[in-house]
């Protein structure tokens, strides 16, 4: 293994453990109740996030859906500010306006995180067409489920990259359930990365749970758009292990499938590779994972301090200007 | 009168200077829809004409049909700094791009806390009398009007789509700009290059001290002539053209109403739940107690636009409604 490939893996492991981290926080908070919101865990989605967005640089663009965290996380985006907004402080990303379905962070290129399922394409295809006519080198990275590519948005935004050569990069992170449809009963393609031949650009499916291949693949496909050659579909085979949102009973899920799922669990499973291959030490890891705990506490403890927006907040931002009539009331 | 106000230009001549202005001055302005290349014979109504002769492919973007991709790819591009002009075809066909313009273009200044603003324009065609029947006809402003973060605007004449249509390309919110497929050819005195007229500010198109008629769009022009002819008989009518629908400019609606204590609104659109609606419950919660008659709208039929001209031409708002409607009130 190249020394590169050892620190892009150790690497790939520092952000996962982080994001798995995040998501047991926020999951605890849940539970006990010191936190109530809508919560769609990436639990299990850990591994593709973060060697997808160890090819992108800050200013390169991301947009993401409501199951988004691991994606923010791995692009940069500060874990105080993401956690503020989770907990709808002011000090969020948003100023708590968004919410955990509507997170923004430009200045690490987090630019829409959005909750309507397979809206974000279209816009992914804007961003790289700003870039296209800029000629700014920037790439953009649109991250969405399964079930997202049997809508409309899916196929118009791919036949537009297409005509159009542009910069972007669509990772479909099949997790082979779109709400409690299994992935055969929504899809009529045995592979989504086969839909790409239909627009004439890449297709390629990645076992997303193998932290090497994802980030051999999504490498290559950062690189085409880099380089003006166009848009590829990455598929990244995964599966989450929360069920659809937080609380969610599971009760369509296959039990088999799930204890097999979780017997290759991807954050332990690269943790071991790490050690095996003798990229890192236990300690290490164990150094890492101290980091990504003590990160997390930090955060949640910034967010819980954090104050509430203040009603003013409910009105700014409609319009940049505010509108006369709709002066804040004194 | 100096030379170039003495010029008269047609709303297709005045809404393609107001992008070829827009695109000269900022590198940022681009233009994307179906056929809009010279290519494809520069858009259905010849407004994008010229301008990819001028300012090539990459700035003026022939799409395929494909509605979302047009308005999402201009949610993308403007939410990355760049003012996208879009240009729907036809106004029905926005239907399709909505969840981009009410859950995205409307919302992102807002849910991202005033992080990223979408500075695009999406230009649409529309309105009866064509005999395109159904599908191809409504006036749909109302729908985008009920969506706080959306700006609307309906033009009168070609000066006003001119300075209206730059100031919606160099507003830094998202504006749709409805465009009248019965008016692209009628003409008007051009303004003055590079005028632009306000978002947000309507425009007391004539005064009158007796009834205030409220409209925009087509309309507009009827009732001025309308108003023209009340005024031999001795009533004299005030007449309010909204330019912006919304965010409404209800200072300037209720000051007049204020004023001549009637209103008349008129609009092309269908009347159920819609800006005529508005605008009378706006009138009532303010000025109830001072009003001399009721609020009255005409409107066209709740009716979908049909096809037959004898039809059609019943379907649309009647100008000869407005004026006994103004004369029952001035009663
Ligand atoms: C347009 C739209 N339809 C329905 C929903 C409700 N919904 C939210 S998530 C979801 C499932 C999406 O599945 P998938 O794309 O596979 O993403 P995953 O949740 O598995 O990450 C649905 C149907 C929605 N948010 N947007
Ligand atoms: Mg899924």
């Amino acid at each position: 293994m190249a020394d590169s490939d050892r620190t892009s893996l150790l690497s790939v492991y520092r952000t996962a453990a982080l994001i798995k981290a995040a998501d047991e926080k926020l999951r605890g908070l849940l539970t006990s109740g010191e936190l109530a919101v809508a919560y769609y865990s990436p639990r299990g989605q850990e591994v593709l996030a973060a060697a997808t967005s160890a090819h992108l640089d800050a200013q390169d663009y991301l947009v993401t859906t409501y199951r988004g965290i691991h994606d923010q996380i791995a692009k940069g985006a500060p874990l105080d500010l993401l956690f503020a907004e989770i907990f709808g402080r002011v000090t969020g990303t948003c100023k708590g306006k968004g919410g955990p379905m509507h997170v923004t962070h430009p200045s690490t290129g987090v630019m829409v995180t959005t909750g309507i399922v397979g809206s974000g394409l279209p816009i992914a295809v804007g961003l790289a067409t700003s870039s296209s006519i800029r000629g700014d080198g920037r790439v953009t990275v649109v991250c969405f489920g399964d079930g997202a590519s049997n809508i409309g948005a899916f196929h118009e935004a791919l036949n537009l990259a297409a005509v159009w050569k542009l910069p972007v990069v669509f990772v479909c992170q099949n997790n082979l359930y779109a709400e409690s449809t299994r992935y055969a009963d929504g899809t009529s393609a045995a592979r989504i990365a086969d839909r790409a031949v239909g627009y004439g650009i890449p297709g390629e499916r990645v076992d997303g749970n193998d932290a090497a291949a994802t980030l051999d693949v999504v490498g290559r496909a950062v690189a085409r758009a880099r380089a003006g050659e166009g848009p590829t579909l990455v598929e990244a085979v995964t599966y989450r292990f929360m069920g659809h949102y937080f609380g969610d009973p599971g009760a369509y899920m296959d039990a088999d499938e799930y204890a097999a799922a979780l017997a290759r669990d991807p954050v332990p499973a690269l943790r071991a590779r790490l050690i095996a291959d003798g990229v890192a030490d236990e300690a290490t890891l164990a150094d890492i994972e101290a980091e990504a705990t003590a990160k997390v506490e930090a955060a949640a403890a910034f967010a819980a301090d954090s104050p509430l927006p203040g009603v003013a907040e409910l009105t700014s931002d409609v319009y940049r200007e505010a509108v006369y009539h709709e002066e804040v009331p004194a | 009168m100096s030379a170039a106000s003495a010029r008269k230009i047609t709303f297709q001549q005045a809404y393609n200077e107001a992008l070829d202005e827009a695109m000269a001055a900022d590198d940022s302005v681009f233009v994307l829809g179906e056929d809009v290349g010279d290519k494809e014979g520069g858009g259905t109504f010849k407004v994008t004409s010229g301008l990819s002769t001028k300012y090539g492919t990459s700035r003026v973007r022939t799409t395929p049909i494909s509605e979302q991709a047009i308005i999402g790819t201009a949610v993308g591009a403007a939410v990355a700094g760049m003012r996208p002009v879009a240009e729907i075809m036809l106004m029905n066909f926005i239907t399709l791009g909505l969840d981009q313009l009410v859950n995205h273009a409307a919302k992102l200044r807002y849910m991202s806390g005033g992080q990223t603003g979408v500075p695009l324009t999406v230009r649409t065609a529309t309105g009866a009398g064509g005999g395109f029947g159904g599908q191809h006809s409504d006036m749909l402003e109302a729908w985008l009007a009920h969506v706080p973060g959306l700006k609307v605007v309906v033009p009168s004449s070609p000066a006003d789509a001119k300075g209206l249509l730059l100031s919606s390309i160099f507003d830094d919110d998202p504006c749709v700009v409805i465009e009248h497929t019965q008016m692209y050819w009628s003409k008007g005195p051009a303004p003055e290059p590079g005028v632009r007229i306000p978002l947000g500010r309507a425009h007391i198109a004539r005064p009158g001290r007796d009834i205030s008629v409220i409209a925009y769009g087509r309309p507009v022009g009827e009732v001025l002539a309308l108003a023209d002819r009340l005024a031999g008989d001795g009533i004299e009518v005030e007449v309010v053209d909204l330019r912006t629908i919304s965010p409404l400019d209800e200072r300037t609606v209720l000051e007049s109403v204020a004023r001549t204590r009637r209103a008349v609104i008129v609009h092309e659109a269908v009347g159920q739940f819609g800006v005529g609606a508005e605008i009378s419950a706006r009138i009532g919660e303010e000025l109830h107690g001072d009003l001399a008659s009721p609020v009255v709208r005409v409107t066209s039929a709740n009716t979908p636009v049909p096809f037959s001209p004898a039809l059609e031409s019943r379907y649309l708002y009647q100008i000869p409604d407005v004026e006994s409607a103004i004369r029952k009130a001035c009663q």
